[in-house]
């Protein structure tokens, strides 16, 4: 057990030293990465070999008051989230030993790595705490250790508004999250988990919906999900993109594992409504944050939002899994909820490699602007085809990881088509429907994506003198990428330990099994569905040797010459080869009900009274925010005029607040004596 | 013995016969516009004769340029040998999970827009863009068309979906009916025929896959030819099969195996010969109609699904 503390302390010497270092680049760098690998990698080897044992170590930290002992408890859904982080986390810091470059003699590395350290251990605190009080310190810690990550560029304007947005919604969530485990705490009388779980067995249904309500509020927030999102698209690109890596990949998923603990754990009576609600959720996400990542054409942005699509796609298998508890249909809810936590590895592998691929790009290109790319993948090949890997299997595209999850969570939610009444039903089939159509989306966003920024002729001169990325970049995109991949040939191995997760967390005793996992494939509800992962990429590889090898006999005295591109007589410049907002404006002008795309016209004119001969012309599009106008202002204003009420009774005399004190006092003797 | 030609022949049936059904497709619709048109056999000409000819490569083009026909090519004749062609009791080695089909689909879709962009020409790229449009809103039609046999066959396999199909009684066809109906406009939108694209057209305002394809000759447009021609016949053995099942299964043996093999053949030219009439009979859309027929797809599939519980 000392292991654990262990592990704690590799990143707190970790981030004090590179505090220390300061200034020196080299060494802060060197000491902070060096040391959170380090961290990593224990707490890696740990979780699995916990995860493997099958035991479940509590750690329990005693002190004289019992409002200050707290409890670590490292049990399956624990150790598996410890696991995801660490896995991302020793790659982000790989990546990071080379990509803190560039911030030597800008900006302050000892704080980054400082910072950086906290973050990831903050995280790992997160996941295995098992008392309240101290979850809600380390929450905190996680939030406030990302938001001096998010301003950590705090020379550009954008990043501090970005994070001020981020630090507000941070914080309104956590005010529910406080709210739902006093409310816990109101009922059960104790801040430890077991106790909670025990105690609140015999609470009213009101109190115990209410305390869901509040932890999705709470949680929502930091998982992005729709409309709580709208800080993630501008904090997660702010960050350095190792961070955002982590954000994006790992730190969002912390909602994902808490909406598990309540609703699985704590309240494992979850209702109806509260599964419908996640699904619908679930598919709104899902549906929206795809059609938004397709209008935008930052790179990190488009990423980020695609991160608000995945954690739709979680949702849609955990609503699954709520609604199948719900009906005490434990075995169907093991599939929606394997869907779930398997669909949370691979977006975090894939999403992780995504974000470093665009971190490459734009540590070269020194933009983050897709339109300002193009030709990339002639002088980063190596980049080039591990963000190919990783926008393939977040498209969900055989053979890799991001499919077999999708299809699993497509078949939590046919399970659902062929049960419970025609509502619900028809939940599940427009769920269905919508990650279809996300499927499809997603891989039309990342042909948009790697088609502007890789393929092609550069619309930049910039483009001219870029070149590979240095090794550590590289290591950690080749670790995810490959990562990726065995995860998508693997996956009825980590299927079959996932189902021992979801065991731990749904009784599915005296229930038949639903799934049958082998490495060979994997089984669902009796023949239902069944799947071969390594049969697909074999097969596949196979088709690819044997087609190659016969057109290579029958064609190789064939000459193969260069020339250019077909220009139609004309020259051929990169402003004629299609942009990203080219590309994406079909998508907006369909869905232009839910987008609201604006157009603004800007036209100079050589004589104002003529208007024949522009000047200069200029087009401006941009996508009208509903969230802000029609959900945040308003509530902004509530709050704002409630404020100016209070303000009344603020006089400023001593007096007169010691007359409030006196009449409170009264107050509460009186109601003490009824 | 006898099992491993078998499975040998499932593998090279769709590559080997598909040219001829985009012939006969061909041919219907020159005969409906009163025209000879070529022989049934001129589309299997046209592939021998590419593959004969040198190759010009763009400078700008990369090496996703270069693998995308073989990426394509192998990725149609890896779904023709999971789907079930002629028989229902081959030991196909593969898992055919009707999602399996339709995700190699896309990848086959993925790399072809991206080849589209690689040689940065001016039609490429919106041939990409359009490609795409299309692709991902027939996804939503496509996937719960398919779902609805699944729901009703209580598997999602397509051989099992096709085995429980043939025993279903012919009253339970009446949901299955619009099911097809969002089949077909799926079909239409994934093969690029009317009413979403011309497969004969060379207009830049109109090509949406002819654009993507613009910039290659040679073997690497002959393995792109050939493989949208199998794309074309794997849909149209998804719609026979599945919607008109009888006839398919057996028990197994060579004879059998023969009967059945030409009874596919035969409901496949029916079936391609409803298309080319259906095509010649409605005009092409503008391209931000076609959405509106794609939702009505997924719109007809909800039905249809609503209606079978």
């Amino acid at each position: 057990m000392n292991y654990f503390y262990s592990i704690l302390l590799l990143f707190t010497i970790g981030a004090l030293g590179s505090l220390f270092l300061g200034k020196k680049d080299q060494a802060a760098n060197l000491w902070g990465n060096l040391f959170a690998i380090a961290g990593s990698v224990a707490g890696l080897i740990f979780s699995i070999q916990t995860l493997l044992s099958g035991t479940t170590p509590i750690l329990t930290v005693p002190s004289a008051f019992p409002l200050l002992s707290f409890t670590f408890k490292f049990d399956q859904l624990s150790t598996y989230f410890m696991l995801i982080i660490c896995t991302i986390a020793t790659l982000a810091s790989i990546y990071a030993l080379g990509y803190v470059k560039h911030y030597y003699k800008k900006y302050n590395i000892g704080v980054l790595g400082f910072f950086y350290n906290i973050f990831i251990a903050s995280m790992i605190l997160v996941a295995t705490s098992h008392n309240a009080l101290f979850f809600l310190i380390v929450w905190e810690l996680m939030s406030l250790a990302s938001y001096f990550l998010v301003i950590y560029e705090n020379r550009e304007h954008n990043n501090i508004k970005a994070g001020s947005l981020y630090f507000m919604m941070t914080h309104v969530g956590t005010a529910f999250i406080v709210l739902a485990f006093l409310l816990m705490y109101s009922v059960t009388g104790s801040f430890e988990f077991e106790a909670i779980k025990t105690g609140i067995v015999h609470a009213p249904s009101q109190i115990t919906n209410l305390i869901l309500l509040f932890a999705l509020f709470g949680f929502g927030t930091k998982a992005g999900i729709i409309p709580l999102h709208i800080w993630l698209p501008s904090a997660h690109p702010a960050a350095p993109t190792h961070v955002s890596a982590l954000m994006s990949g790992v730190m969002i998923k912390t909602g994902i594992y808490m909406l598990i603990r309540f609703s699985l754990f704590f309240l494992p009576a979850v209702p109806l409504w509260w599964g419908l609600l996640i699904l619908i959720l679930g598919a709104v996400s899902s549906l929206l944050g795809v059609l938004y990542a397709l209008a935008e054409h930052d790179i990190k942005k488009l990423l980020a939002y695609h991160s608000i699509e995945n954690i739709g796609i979680i949702l849609l298998g955990l609503g699954s899994a709520f609604v199948f508890v719900s009906a005490h249909l434990y075995s169907l809810a093991a599939i929606g909820l394997i869907a779930a936590l398997y669909h949370t590895l691979n977006h975090a592998t894939f999403k992780a490699l995504l974000f470093m691929g665009a971190g490459s790009v734009i540590s070269e290109t020194h933009t983050r602007n897709i339109e300002e790319y193009g030709g990339l993948i002639k002088h980063m090949p190596q980049t080039a085809l591990f963000f190919l890997i990783g926008s393939m299997a977040i498209s969900a595209l055989p053979p890799f990881n991001g499919f077999f999850s999708e299809w699993m969570t497509f078949q939590s939610l046919f399970q659902g088509v062929l049960r419970f009444d025609v509502l619900t039903k028809l939940t599940f089939i427009l769920s269905a429907g919508a990650l279809a159509f996300t499927g499809g989306l997603a891989a039309a966003c990342f042909v948009k994506a790697f088609g502007a920024t890789f393929l092609a002729r550069p619309r930049n001169q910039e483009v001219a003198h870029t070149k590979e990325p240095g090794v550590p970049l590289r290591a950690g995109m080749a670790g995810l990428a490959a990562l990726t991949i065995v995860l998508g040939f693997f996956s009825g191995t980590v299927t079959g330990f996932l189902n021992k997760v979801a065991a731990s967390l749904i009784n599915l005793s005296g229930t038949e099994t639903m799934i049958h996992a082998q490495t060979q494939s994997v089984n669902i509800a009796n023949n239902f569905a069944f799947i071969s992962m390594p049969q697909i990429f074999i097969g596949l590889v196979a088709a690819l040797t044997v087609v190659a090898g016969i057109t290579y006999l029958l064609t190789r005295t064939q000459k193969v010459s260069r020339n250019i591109t077909w220009d139609c007589g004309s020259d051929l410049s990169p402003r004629m080869e299609i942009t990203a907002t080219g590309f994406s404006r079909s998508f907006i002008t369909v869905f232009q009900k839910v987008l609201k795309p604006l157009k603004e016209t800007e036209v100079e004119y050589d004589d104002e009274r003529m208007k024949y001969f522009p000047k200069s012309n200029a087009i401006h599009l941009e996508l009208q925010d509903i969230y802000m106008p029609y959900i945040y202002q308003p509530l902004r204003k509530l709050v704002l005029d409630t404020a100016g009420q209070m303000k009344k009774i603020q006089v400023g005399y001593t007096n007169a607040y010691i007359l409030y004190i006196l009449i409170a006092l009264i107050g509460i003797l009186f109601v003490l004596a009824l | 013995m006898t099992n491993i030609l078998l499975v040998l022949l499932q593998i090279i049936l769709i590559p080997a016969v598909s040219p001829l059904f985009i012939g006969l497709t061909r041919k219907v619709k020159a005969k409906l516009q009163n025209r000879r048109g070529a022989p049934i056999t001129q589309p299997y000409r046209d592939l021998w004769k590419l593959l004969h000819k040198d190759e010009v490569v763009s400078h700008d083009a990369s090496w996703v340029f270069l693998a995308a026909p073989y990426l394509i090519f192998a990725s149609t004749i890896f779904i023709g040998a999971i789907i079930p062609l002629f028989s229902t009791t081959l030991p196909t080695i593969f898992t055919s999970d009707f999602l399996v089909v339709i995700y190699l689909l896309a990848f086959g879709t993925f790399f072809l827009a991206l080849a589209g962009i690689d040689t940065g020409g001016a039609f490429g790229g919106f041939g990409s863009s359009r490609e795409m449009l299309v692709a991902s809103l027939t996804e939503g039609g496509l996937v719960l068309s398919i779902l609805t046999l699944a729901l009703i066959s209580h598997t999602t396999n397509l051989t099992g979906i096709i085995h429980n199909m043939t025993s279903m009684p012919l009253i339970n066809f009446a949901p299955v009916i619009l099911a097809f109906a969002s089949f077909t406009i799926s079909l239409l939108a994934e093969t690029c025929r009317y009413p979403f694209d011309n497969p004969s057209t060379h207009l830049e305002l109109t090509m949406i896959h002819e654009a993507m394809i613009l910039e290659y000759s040679g073997k690497r447009l002959a393995l792109i030819e050939w493989a949208s021609a199998n794309k074309y016949l794997i849909f149209i053995a998804l719609g026979v099969n599945m919607f008109f099942p009888w006839g398919i299964t057996g028990s197994g043996n060579a004879s059998q195996i023969l009967v059945t093999l030409l009874l596919f053949m035969v409901k496949a030219g029916l079936f391609c010969l409803g298309i080319a009439a259906l095509e010649s009979s409605i005009a092409k859309l503008r391209i931000f109609k076609l959405p509106k027929l794609l939702f009505t797809s997924f719109a007809l599939s909800v039905a249809a699904i609503i209606l079978i519980i």
